[in-house]
């Protein structure tokens, strides 16, 4: 799977080049976002506009993307489309994490600490 | 009127996802709505992973065989495998997990359950004959014509 990485000011930004986060790469993306983010800021955004499906096995491997960010840093949401939203709030994930609709509201200065 | 399809594919993930997509391609064909279909896709999918990784979790992955039934109100889907039945054979009660821990601890599973109970109607759950025999029902408005997808 595909992850770019953009450095700003306040943030690393990891966007998902994939359509999917589902169980045939769930793991993949894990160890994909061990990688990216294993040195850099305090806070990662994770830009989700591209996916356009995620199931439990992808939502699981985002919770480890946080927990593997260790104390002190954030893992933040930006741009998921309606249906990863969806899983999201069934969930009750949105309450763990900092969703942002896009990543220009995720990376405005007013929002930077919400 | 009813519209039948059906497909079977191999149970491993990659398969999955090839069949999956093509079940929720023939939905969104028929005229459900989009949101809908997202639903089902996300019910369908987590049923599915459940037979990939427990059903045929001692075995070589067997076959998936999923039914749709789509009529005016509800959609039936019919999942059969023949890999091992559920615990007990009874269905886990999808009881949600518990977020209200510290971020260490956060569930990174357990999920699945309790998303196909939140998103479809009715769930039933028969073996018999050495198959796992499931099938979610939903209620549906077919639009006309098709919704986009």
């Amino acid at each position: 799977m595909s992850l770019t990485t953009t450095m700003t000011d306040g943030a690393q930004i990891v966007k998902v080049n994939a359509e999917r986060i589902d169980a045939a790469m769930a793991i993949q993306f894990k160890e994909d976002m061990r990688t990216e983010t294993e040195s850099g800021s305090e806070r990662v955004i994770l830009d989700l506009s591209e996916v356009q499906f995620i199931d439990s096995s992808g939502l699981g491997a985002i919770v480890a993307a946080m927990k593997q960010l260790g104390g002190g840093r954030k893992l933040d949401l930006a741009g998921p489309t309606p249906m990863v939203e969806k899983v999201f709030r069934l969930t009750r994930m949105d309450t763990i994490f900092d969703l942002y609709s896009s990543l220009s509201e995720a990376t405005a200065p007013a929002s930077a600490n919400s | 009127m009813v519209k039948t399809f059906a497909c079977s594919f191999t149970a491993t993930n990659l398969d999955a996802r090839t069949g999956i997509s093509s079940v929720v391609s023939q939905l969104q064909t028929l005229g459900v709505p989009a949101a809908r279909v997202d639903e089902v896709q996300i019910a369908l999918t987590e049923a599915v992973n459940n037979v990939v990784e427990h059903a045929y979790a001692d075995a070589a992955p067997g076959d998936v065989l999923i039914k749709a039934e789509l009529s005016p109100e509800q959609l039936r889907i019919d999942i059969q495998d023949a890999g091992a039945p559920y615990p007990n054979e009874q269905l886990p009660d999808g009881t949600a997990a518990d977020i209200n821990v510290p971020v260490s601890n956060l569930p990174e599973g357990g999920f699945g359950w309790f998303l196909i109970r939140e998103l479809a109607s009715q769930v039933q759950y028969e073996r018999s004959k050495g198959n796992n025999n499931l099938s979610l029902c939903f209620e549906i408005q077919v639009t006309n014509p098709p919704a986009e997808a």
